[in-house]
């Protein structure tokens, strides 16, 4: 419970820097380091706007002498975007959708059922989190090959260039579980109790209850999960050839060949694919922020 | 019976996915298994990297040295960039909200697209980083086209040489570790700040009441109390560094001169590229036991000296 209930600074008294001068000059750093951190997006959003003989201007110009916005369209329209975010969103909304379906069922019932093997099974799964996905890639690679070369003993799935292949292994992860667990583990025995007096089962409980008072720890790991499958780059760049199935991701990173020196295009696809997922961070970021303080992943 | 069921979706599918998989990896590094199962070599695999083979060991030990230096080049600067930042921006300053959100605003940026940024950036004809040292006098870098080493480079500039072992890391793998730091470096502050909160605000007013200076404060209550987050920081981006593939792959695919091939990048090449599963396998296996043994030293030795409050 206490790691999970752990306060925010927001909420806690900080301890006070009395003297006028050190608050300008720690405004100062702070500004500066903000600045050299935040500068490449600038950069990049600003040579988004310019023709290609300005955005090789060296110095830049801070601003573009005249704003480009057709850059956009002929970005887009040299490689199938639409098609690469269709994938993408697909595949990271299953993703987060199927990984928080399974985190709850299997998360309440290590917080709030009995059944034999259980902390074995605990145990398993947390040490899951140790392996690095390094060392089950290879495996993982040859169980989606397509049958002639055998798979291992296991039937082969064949998956490469499909949906499923970037989706099923990951809609169930140990930190999701934990993460739910840990939330489910804080609700107080009173309600259980008094739902088992009323009749209701482990299921109503769950739907009706739990999960409604769990909407913070949802939202958490429903964000990490989305963020992880948005930028999720090296297994869909092994299991995909093809731009039918391929995410954004490996698009640019296609793209980046393709478009060679067209500096200004390749920004202008960099902003728009990034976008989506910065416009998300700062409408949710407290969640974000919250549960990486929780847990501590680091994509 | 109905637990069984509740936690049934997420058995299959880390038993296929992780679990299977993680025995199977060590079941495949002991066969030669080139796309398909052949002889079985017992640990030849792992032997042929570590001294057996003339053509694979320089490449893993060679890997090994370029994966450490590239942990010594980005854990201590995010560490103490991030416990600055975290510890200033934990003072009662206005803004707070907008800083921390400049800072963590790398850590949810894909790394391909801040590699198109930074190759530019870096670019040795139009890179503006290039520029801005032309101001200040100093002759255009290669960055991330350059396998030649950083102290060295930095010493010719004086006019020194230096001897071959004391070239340093290769600038490109210098460049590689500033893109890192830069995009972890929000990531380690809002860890910091989750474990500032968690010291009692007692002790900075016991301390105070006692006319400790803020120096003191700082080094003799927060430092001491932090240390457990900051434990948890080191490990953490040790290992992050350690298994990183997509920032170095992504900004320079392991090149100039093989100067920032990590051993993950090694795996990918002979596992992906020259499809030999086998060796790959093996490869990854060490690596795995490297960073297991890595967490287990760490808690270990610097364990002791962390103090629990």
């Amino acid at each position: 419970m206490a790691t999970v209930a752990r306060t925010f600074p927001r909420s806690t008294p900080r301890p006070r820097l009395r003297i006028r001068g050190r608050t300008i000059a720690l405004h100062a750093f702070l500004i500066v380091v903000a600045l050299a951190v935040a500068y490449p997006f600038y950069f990049m959003v600003t040579s988004s706007f310019k023709d290609l003989l300005e955005a090789t201007k060296n110095p830049p110009d801070v601003f573009p002498a005249q704003l480009h916005p057709e850059n956009y369209i002929e970005a887009w329209n040299r490689a199938p975007w639409g098609r690469y975010f269709v994938n993408t969103i697909f595949v990271s909304i299953a993703v987060t959708i199927g990984e928080l379906v399974t985190a709850s069922l299997a998360g309440y019932a290590f917080a709030r059922m009995r059944f034999p093997a259980k902390s074995v099974l605990f145990i398993v799964f947390l040490a899951t989190l140790m392996v690095p996905s390094e060392a089950t890639i290879i495996p993982n690679y040859v169980l989606m090959s397509p049958s002639r070369n055998g798979c291992l003993g296991l039937p082969c799935l064949g998956w490469f260039d499909t949906y499923q292949v970037q989706i099923v292994p990951f809609i169930a992860t140990a930190f999701s579980i934990f993460l739910m667990r840990q939330f489910f583990l804080s609700i107080p025995s009173e309600l259980s109790d008094a739902a088992r007096m009323d009749g209701a089962g482990h299921l109503r409980f769950l739907w009706s209850v739990a999960l409604p008072l769990s909407v913070p720890a949802l939202i958490t790991a429903g964000l990490v999960t989305f963020l992880g499958s948005w930028n999720a780059f090296l297994w869909p760049l092994i299991v995909t050839t093809k731009p039918d199935f391929r995410p954004v991701q490996v698009g640019l990173s296609a793209f980046r060949q393709e478009a060679g020196s067209s500096y200004h295009l390749l920004m202008a696809a960099s902003t728009f694919v990034i976008a989506p997922i910065v416009l998300l961070f700062l409408v949710a970021q407290r969640y974000l922020v919250q549960g990486i303080a929780r847990t501590g992943i680091r994509g | 019976m109905q637990a069984y069921l509740f936690v049934l979706p997420a058995v299959v599918i880390i038993g296929i996915f992780k679990v299977f998989p993680a025995i199977a990896a060590f079941y495949m590094s002991l066969f030669k298994w080139d796309v398909i199962q052949g002889a079985f070599r017992g640990f030849g695999n792992y032997t042929d990297w570590l001294y057996d083979n003339s053509l694979r060991s320089p490449d893993f030990w060679r890997s090994l040295s370029t994966t450490f230096t590239y942990v010594i080049l980005t854990v201590p600067l995010e560490i103490a960039f991030s416990l600055v930042i975290a510890y200033l921006l934990f003072q009662k300053i206005r803004g707070r909200g907008i800083y921390r959100t400049a800072y963590y605003l790398p850590y949810v940026t894909s790394f391909v697209a801040a590699a198109v940024v930074f190759n530019w950036l870096f670019h040795p004809q139009y890179g503006l980083v290039n520029a801005l040292l032309g101001v200040v006098g100093i002759g255009p870098q290669r960055w991330l086209d350059e396998p030649s080493g950083f102290f060295q480079i930095v010493a010719s500039a004086f006019g020194i040489a230096l001897p071959e072992w004391a070239a340093g890391p290769s600038m490109a793998l210098v460049v590689v570790s500033i893109v890192t730091v830069w995009h972890y470096l929000g990531y380690q502050v809002v860890i910091f700040l989750a474990g500032l909160s968690n010291i009692s605000n007692e002790y900075y007013e016991a301390a105070r009441l006692d006319g400790a200076s803020e120096r003191q404060i700082f080094t003799k209550i927060t430092l001491p109390l932090l240390s457990p987050t900051t434990f948890f920081v080191f490990t953490i981006a040790t290992i992050g560094a350690l298994r990183s593939f997509d920032t170095v792959f992504i900004l320079t695919g392991g090149g100039p001169l093989d100067t920032t091939r990590t051993v993950t990048l090694l795996i990918f090449k002979t596992a992906l590229q020259q499809a030999q599963f086998g060796l790959g396998a093996a490869l990854a296996f060490i690596l795995t036991l490297i960073i297991l043994l890595f967490t287990l030293v760490q808690f270990r030795v610097l364990g002791r000296r962390v103090y629990y409050g």
